[in-house]
């Protein structure tokens, strides 16, 4: 692999993937009015989010029961207004008691 | 106040940062394993930023694919990220220059998407300037040790880091959802819709990549549809 060729092919990656963000800041600077349009990207976080944790997160750790408890640790952590470091932290110390525990 | 702005900024992007260090060792450790050399892949990660997308630029560069076939594959797998910018360009304060949101674009990230969407009041150049730098720092570093180092911490503790920036989305979409049935309504949708285009015949076949921008669009259109937001809730996640 030459140094040229991974040069060329970072370059590329990082190229691609910045015009994917800027475009939509410079483009869309003035506020949208229509109701639709304020309405759909009110609803984009919550949406991008949940389909990018379910399943996702049943694979991040070690095993899926390690990983299962942290989801729900994070659930409920959550479900009482925790923070983000809180419940990141909860989560990733759950699974780590479980694999400890060799589950 | 200014100043505050700024650190306001770094504050809220420690969490980020901590959840980032784990992944991107993960990615050193993946890409010098496979045969990138060390200092590739901390340029990679200070100027891409994405946690997926590398993983998978990586894979191609490891079998000498095409540029195109690259770019392409980019292009898919970071598309969310145009979802994403647009909300965030909806929610930046509107002195905002022309640069100053060319600047911002670099860090839009799911993570610190996430946390600019949860902020109550409008993101400024210089709080999100914050949000932006330690993440950046924590995942070029975490590339950095994750490629260098030679003892590796126990694979019990590296594997469990995983889940934290999934406790992080969690902690984001939960509360809103508690109070609110229209968000709930969203989130239930979208995890409905992940797990049909994960488990389902033929659905399962499309890249994830792509999964995430037809889920977003499909959901999102229809609560836009079906349940409308008030003007002043609009593009602003309480």
């Amino acid at each position: 692999m030459s140094t040229k060729y991974i040069l060329s092919c970072i370059a590329v990656m990082a190229l691609v993937t910045y015009l994917i963000r800027a475009i939509p800041m410079v483009v869309f600077r003035k506020k949208i009015q229509n109701r639709w349009i304020q309405s759909f990207l009110y609803y984009v976080p919550y949406v991008v989010l949940s389909a990018m944790t379910v399943p996702a997160v049943f694979s991040s750790t070690g095993s899926v029961y390690s990983a299962a408890a942290g989801f729900m640790v994070a659930v409920v952590l959550a479900f009482f207004k925790r923070g983000l470091l809180t419940v990141a932290v909860g989560a990733a110390f759950t699974a780590f008691i479980m694999q400890i525990a060799g589950l | 106040m200014k100043r505050n702005e700024f650190i306001n900024g770094i504050k809220d992007g420690i969490p980020i940062c901590l959840g980032y260090f784990s992944v991107s060792m993960a990615f050193g450790i993946a890409a010098v394993n496979g045969g990138i050399p060390s200092w590739a892949a901390i340029i990679t990660s200070l100027t891409n930023v994405t946690s997926a997308g590398q993983f998978a630029g990586v894979n191609i560069m490891l079998a000498l694919g095409t540029l195109a076939e690259l770019a392409i594959t980019t292009m898919i797998i970071n598309m969310r990220y145009f979802l994403m910018s647009l909300s965030v360009s909806q929610k930046v304060d509107t002195s905002m220059t022309i640069w100053q949101r060319c600047l911002v674009s670099f860090g839009i990230t799911d993570e610190i998407f996430a946390v600019s969407m949860r902020r109550q009041r409008t993101l400024t150049f210089l709080y999100m300037t914050g949000l932006i730098i330690t993440p950046v720092l924590g995942w070029t570093l975490g590339t950095a040790v994750g490629a260098l180092a030679t003892t590796v911490m126990p694979e019990a503790l590296s594997t469990a880091m995983g889940i934290a920036l999934y406790g992080m989305f969690i902690a984001i979409v939960v509360p809103p959802a508690r109070e609110n049935s229209k968000v709930l309504i969203a989130v239930l949708m979208a995890i409905a819709g992940s797990l049909l285009f994960a488990y389902a015949p033929m659905l399962k076949t499309i890249s994830d990549g792509w999964t995430i921008i037809i889920i977003t669009i499909l959901v999102s259109s229809l609560c836009a549809t079906f349940f409308p937001v008030k003007p002043q809730e609009g593009g602003v996640a309480e």
